[in-house]
């Protein structure tokens, strides 16, 4: 379970996060959304520490890690696994040194070992056969499923992905998100996606938290989302011209 | 006030730099692909623009010696003692700002860009170490070695020049090289291309690390770590010829 403690965070005299305070739990895909610039990657950046944070605590299971010594932090780092919004996977490192990088580093395993524990991990993901290819050789949507596979190497605790579907088609985007729930549910992990996708959000929301211009406007699951109350929240998942038409349709102006 | 926040920076990433790496087998790996891509590919410029500076500086000397009472062996000379001094280290150090510093740049600044640096951090990898410090330490080992060949091939392509345009006898032209020989020349310059690797290596690595943006601005950092450390490198040749010569 991962813990926000009203969370500050200024880019110089520019509030970027407002007293955030929130749970993220285990075992769940909790989903953060919000318009672009809204401040979810921020706030996803400040809970894995790539950037500190002015006010507030960010609680690993129950330990305050943003108050944590370098060290210490370190070893907490090691449980975390995360998908980025571009994959960022090693442009010089074929598929397989990208998943066993983290295998290199913090294990002694055999080099056949790390082999079984890559095919593993490349398999869990359905993908098979791509183990000498490059990032360059290979689709966005294999991009993002290496990724996956390099961040539940080290088998983490948490799971933090920023922006999963960006870049990809609608099918290929339900794929990553059944995937990504499935791995959160295997392994038991608590598991932070941000994204702006309406179709996630329904597919995968077990616990949404919408914040909008730095604020946490609203906490609840895919089955309230649509009758919130909120106005901005409405606004948002509505903005389209087709949701507003469904929404019309179905509930009723 | 912005140039003190950036040497601030620096030597904050050179701390970070020089941490005990996460695994000695990994920092081996990646110092032997760095000594490859700094150090060997390096040699085939080092060994173009060091032989034709031999050949011209060859051709040049004997120009400029019009006067009978000087001389012949003072080509060899020449050649042999601006090769040592001042070509293999200086200006093959200038050359090599540009071709290993702009790469190394580049490199980690797209790194940095396409967020990689940003997941070897998350991981609980010391990005910097893991990153920059094989770097230097390639360049450190294998530019001064880089200087030797430099003054080797330079003294040759001297020696092939006088030979085929006849300025003057290829024993006059050994002589020159014996005579009056310092062999502390030569580790002056080798000391000069160990600072000056270390410049190469890490002002560019600083430029790339910290980039902010896009593809452009890598393109741009690189530029500026290319003047920048070439600049470093004409100042610390000045202060280090006036503390060892």
């Amino acid at each position: 379970m991962i813990e926000v403690k009203h969370l500050s965070k200024y880019f110089g005299d520019r509030v970027v996060l407002n007293d955030i305070s929130t749970v993220f739990e285990r075992g769940k895909t909790n989903l953060v959304i919000g318009q672009s610039g809204s401040g979810k990657t921020v706030l996803l950046k400040c809970i894995v520490g790539l950037l500190e944070v002015e006010q507030g605590e960010i609680l690993y299971d129950q330990v305050v890690f943003n108050q944590l010594p370098f060290q210490e932090q370190k070893d907490i780092r090691k449980q975390i696994g995360m998908l980025f919004q571009g994959s960022a996977l090693f442009d010089s490192m074929t598929v397989e040194k990208n998943v066993m990088f983290p295998l290199d580093m913090f294990t002694r395993l055999t080099l056949a070992e790390k082999r079984e524990r890559v095919n593993f991990c490349l398999k869990r993901v359905n993908l098979e056969r791509v183990n000498r290819l490059y990032p360059a050789e290979i689709s966005g949507g294999m991009k993002k499923r290496v990724a996956i596979a390099r961040a539940i190497a080290l088998n983490p605790s948490y799971l933090f992905c920023d922006e999963p579907n960006s870049g990809l088609d609608p099918q290929t985007s339900i794929v990553i998100d059944e995937l990504i729930k499935e791995i959160t549910e295997e392994y038991n992990i608590t598991t932070i996606i941000n994204t702006h996708d309406m179709g996630s959000v329904a597919s995968i929301g077990e616990k949404i938290v919408f914040i909008s211009n730095g604020r946490l406007e609203w906490t609840g699951t895919s089955h309230d989302i649509i009758q919130s109350g909120n106005k901005l929240l409405d606004d948002f998942i509505f903005a389209s011209p087709f949701t507003r038409k469904v929404k019309d349709t179905f509930l009723g102006k | 006030m912005h140039t003190f926040y950036h040497f601030g920076r620096y030597f904050m990433l050179l701390h970070r730099t020089f941490r005990k790496p996460e695994k000695w087998k990994v920092f081996f790996r990646q110092l032997f692909r760095e000594l490859e891509n700094l150090g060997l590919n390096s040699i085939g410029i080092v060994l173009i623009i060091s032989f034709f500076i031999g050949a011209v500086l060859a051709i040049q000397t004997a120009y400029n010696m019009e006067n009978p009472l000087l001389p012949n062996y003072l080509i060899g000379l020449m050649v042999r003692d601006t090769m040592l001094l001042e070509f293999s280290s200086t200006i093959v150090a200038l050359i090599l700002a540009g071709k290993a510093g702009s790469s190394i740049c580049s490199e980690i600044g797209t790194m940095r860009i396409s967020e990689q640096i940003d997941a070897i951090e998350i991981m609980g990898v010391n990005s910097a170490s893991y990153l920059i410090l094989p770097k230097v330490v390639a360049a450190v080992l294998f530019f001064p070695l880089l200087s030797i060949l430099s003054m080797f091939v330079g003294i040759f392509g001297g020696w092939i020049t006088i030979i085929i345009k006849g300025l003057t006898t290829s024993a006059e032209y050994i002589a020159g090289l014996h005579y009056s020989v310092q062999f502390y020349y030569i580790g002056y310059s080798l000391i000069k291309m160990a600072v000056f690797a270390f410049v190469i290596a890490s002002v560019p690595a600083y430029h790339g690390y910290y980039v902010n943006g896009g593809s452009l601005e890598v393109g741009k950092a690189s530029t500026r770590s290319v003047v920048y450390s070439s600049i470093l490198v004409l100042m610390f040749n000045l202060i280090l010829t006036q503390l060892l010569l």
